[in-house]
């Protein structure tokens, strides 16, 4: 296992440039989450750091040594692809076996076999192993990939999405075992996402991408409780974060076109934008502000209730299924320590 | 750690396949024979050919056709033999020798003797030879360029594709003259060599566009993945996209075989002596004398022998193959 290092890379695909000036660094054992929207430019980082992308600036350091000369073949590295990934004329077996067996490692068969049951064992393949990949479900397809890239000793995973064909059940409980893989082998792990929650679980750290561009890099916490940006900010979170235009008059924080109203902060400039997560918007009976319920939306554990105060609509979550009904008044408060503040250009304001 | 999968109820109690209800029975057994019967109707000529093989030379032109008649080896001593006419005096003279053997015996009762082989068997090997080795070549060189313009980022890929199928367009006849001078010039004119160089030629444009289809049809994904496997390039091309791609192959090798193989209008102008392949030489040479339809289709019979065989060979891959991957899992 390695640091790794991007520095300064820059990738285009003709007029496209799919990677602007990206530097990271993804420490010794730690599970990095790449997150971002489709068309982000995470899959092509991936592809850089592997030798599958030739980067048109910028260098990639493995353990401070630059790899960008080498194939994809030496960098020693495992790639696991979202899909399409198993080779479909071998066996499970020979499949785990392939990479062992390549000319580079020269591995014996009887340790090779050995790594094999190791691996299948932790991944719960074991009865799998003489059956053809075509029989496989997508589950056991994912399992065997993954399967794959533990077999060997790779300096760095690099995870392309690869929950993200399978249901939810079967996402959530891989995800597990995927974290609890990393935490006892203490692999490093990069893994790409555009799944927030995947990426909150998960990660040691996140890197936000957008647009070919690293937004943010910082814990789960940072990104969740710091967003940079509104567009960090409604990234991570479900449901999103409420965002409303708010102004600053004589110390006070109006919401605009809304009865809401809280004292502001001094250094606040004069119009604003607000944010509010769902979980710090609390409906209580001798609550400040006065709404509507909207709609509700329960979901067993906890209920999402859309209150409506003046034009503004904002997203509330309460524990359990809550007796509010449609067209309820309501009353509520925020939680005013947690609000986010951002500007026009939508760049957190640090006060 | 989640829990050991179990397999899916659906999988154990799925739908009992060996009781077919009576009705779809009966539609099975209408449909078995409608095709029994396009099938035969395509066997006919086939079958008319073996039968003509195996008649006389009275029996091959007699009106009406006779389906039922006494089989003789005839036509095939007459395509693999050449003989002289005897006089009635010379005839008369052999008769009484012990020495000849049965295929001497038939030409005898042709009033002929037999001088010694034919060079329908040189011609057929000569066909094998230049039809084998081009369809060996395209299929190779053609996989070579279709996985490069598969794969990689080839700067006018799109007018160099359509270059190659241009070389299509134009009536092969058209150019055979052209052709007949060049060949001259440089002399190659009736050798394998020409021959399979132009042959080669001109199935490449389609193994290039055939396998092309086949091989875009594969995932990246997998030679990527034995790439970052510690592959190379070439090793994850023989180990993974090869085994992948034998349905392609073995449809374009069909193709390209059956190309060469009945090609007629370059291999009458382009061969001569040495080169000459089966097509042209069926018809030209066995006619002297008269038709001889019964060495006609005996040689007919030994030129179709060979693609028979292949294709009975490849047949596991061609039945997904020629459906150009439309239906592949």
């Amino acid at each position: 296992m390695s640091n790794v290092a991007l520095q300064n890379i820059t990738k285009r695909f003709k007029q496209v440039t799919a990677l602007r000036d990206v530097s990271l660094t993804i420490n010794h054992g730690e599970f990095f989450v790449l997150l971002g929207p489709t068309g982000a430019g995470k899959t092509t980082t991936l592809r850089v750091i592997a030798g599958l992308e030739k980067q048109d600036e910028g260098s990639i350091l493995f353990d401070g040594e630059p790899v960008d000369a080498l194939m994809p073949a030496e960098r020693d590295i495992a790639f696991v692809f979202q899909q399409y990934s198993l080779y479909p004329n071998m066996s499970v077996y020979d499949n785990l076996a392939f990479p062992l067996r390549s000319p580079l490692r020269n591995m014996p068969e009887a340790d090779i076999r050995q790594r094999i049951h190791h691996a299948a064992e932790i991944l719960h393949i074991g009865h799998l192993l003489e059956r053809k990949t075509a029989h496989l479900s997508g589950g056991e397809m994912q399992r065997v990939s993954i399967g794959r890239a533990i077999v060997r000793e790779p300096r760095i995973y690099l995870m392309d999405e690869p929950l993200s064909n399978l249901d939810a059940k079967l996402r959530e409980s891989l995800r597990v075992e995927l974290q609890h893989i990393q935490k006892v082998q203490s692999s490093t792990i990069l893994f790409v996402t555009h799944d927030q929650i995947e990426a909150l679980t998960m990660s040691d750290r996140i890197g936000v991408l957008r647009e070919g561009q690293i937004v943010q890099t910082g814990s789960p916490s940072d990104i969740y409780d710091r967003p940079v940006d509104t567009f960090v900010a409604q990234l991570v979170g479900t449901p999103r974060i409420n965002l409303m235009p708010a102004r600053r008059e004589n110390g006070t924080l109006h919401v605009a076109e809304s009865t809401m109203h809280v004292p502001a902060p001094d250094t606040l400039h004069a119009a604003f934008m607000l944010g509010i997560r769902p979980e710090d918007v609390k409906p209580s009976p001798d609550g400040e502000f006065a709404g509507q319920v909207a709609l509700t939306e329960p979901l067993g554990v906890e209920t999402i209730v859309h209150i409506r105060s003046g034009a503004q609509t904002l997203l509330s979550i309460v524990p359990g299924i809550t007796d509010l009904r449609i067209g309820d008044e309501v009353r509520f408060n925020v939680v005013r320590e947690r609000l986010h503040y951002f500007d026009q250009e939508g760049r957190r304001i640090v006060l | 750690m989640a829990a050991q999968p179990v397999p899916h109820p659906a999988v154990n109690y799925s739908t009992r396949v060996d009781e077919i209800s009576p009705r779809a029975r009966t539609l099975n057994g209408i449909r078995a024979v409608i095709v029994l019967l396009i099938a035969l109707v395509m066997l006919i000529p086939v079958a008319w050919m073996t039968l003509t093989a195996f008649k006389s030379r009275p029996d091959a032109v007699a009106v009406p056709p006779k389906v039922l008649f006494e089989p003789t080896l005839e036509g095939f001593v007459s395509l693999l033999t050449s003989r002289r006419q005897l006089t009635t005096q010379q005839i008369e003279e052999y008769s009484q020798r012990t020495d000849l053997n049965w295929a001497d015996q038939i030409a005898l009762s042709r009033g002929q003797a037999i001088t010694g082989p034919s060079n329908y068997p040189q011609r057929l090997a000569n066909s094998l030879i230049i039809a084998g080795v081009s369809t060996i070549f395209s299929v190779a060189l053609g996989l070579l360029s279709a996985y490069s313009f598969s794969r990689f980022n080839i700067p006018g890929a799109g007018d160099l594709l359509f270059f190659i199928l241009s070389t299509r367009m134009l009536p092969p006849v058209v150019v055979t003259i052209p052709v007949f001078l060049m060949y001259r010039a440089i002399g190659i004119y009736d050798t394998h060599l020409g021959m399979i160089i132009l042959y080669t030629v001109f199935n490449l444009s389609f193994s290039v566009w055939l396998l092309k289809g086949f091989l875009d049809e594969i995932p990246r994904e997998y030679e990527e993945a034995a790439m970052v496997d510690g592959y190379t390039r070439l090793q994850a091309f023989v180990k993974i996209v090869l085994p992948q791609s034998l349905t392609g192959i073995a449809a374009t090798t069909v193709f390209c075989l059956i190309f060469a193989w009945n090609e007629y209008a370059f291999a009458l102008m382009l061969t001569a002596d040495r080169a000459r392949t089966a097509p042209p030489s069926i018809p030209s040479v066995l006619g002297t004398g008269g038709i001889e339809w019964a060495a006609i289709a005996a040689g007919s019979l030994g030129f179709l022998i060979p693609v028979v065989i292949v294709t009975f060979t490849l047949r596991k891959y061609l039945l997904r193959g020629v459906t150009f991957g439309a239906i592949r899992q």
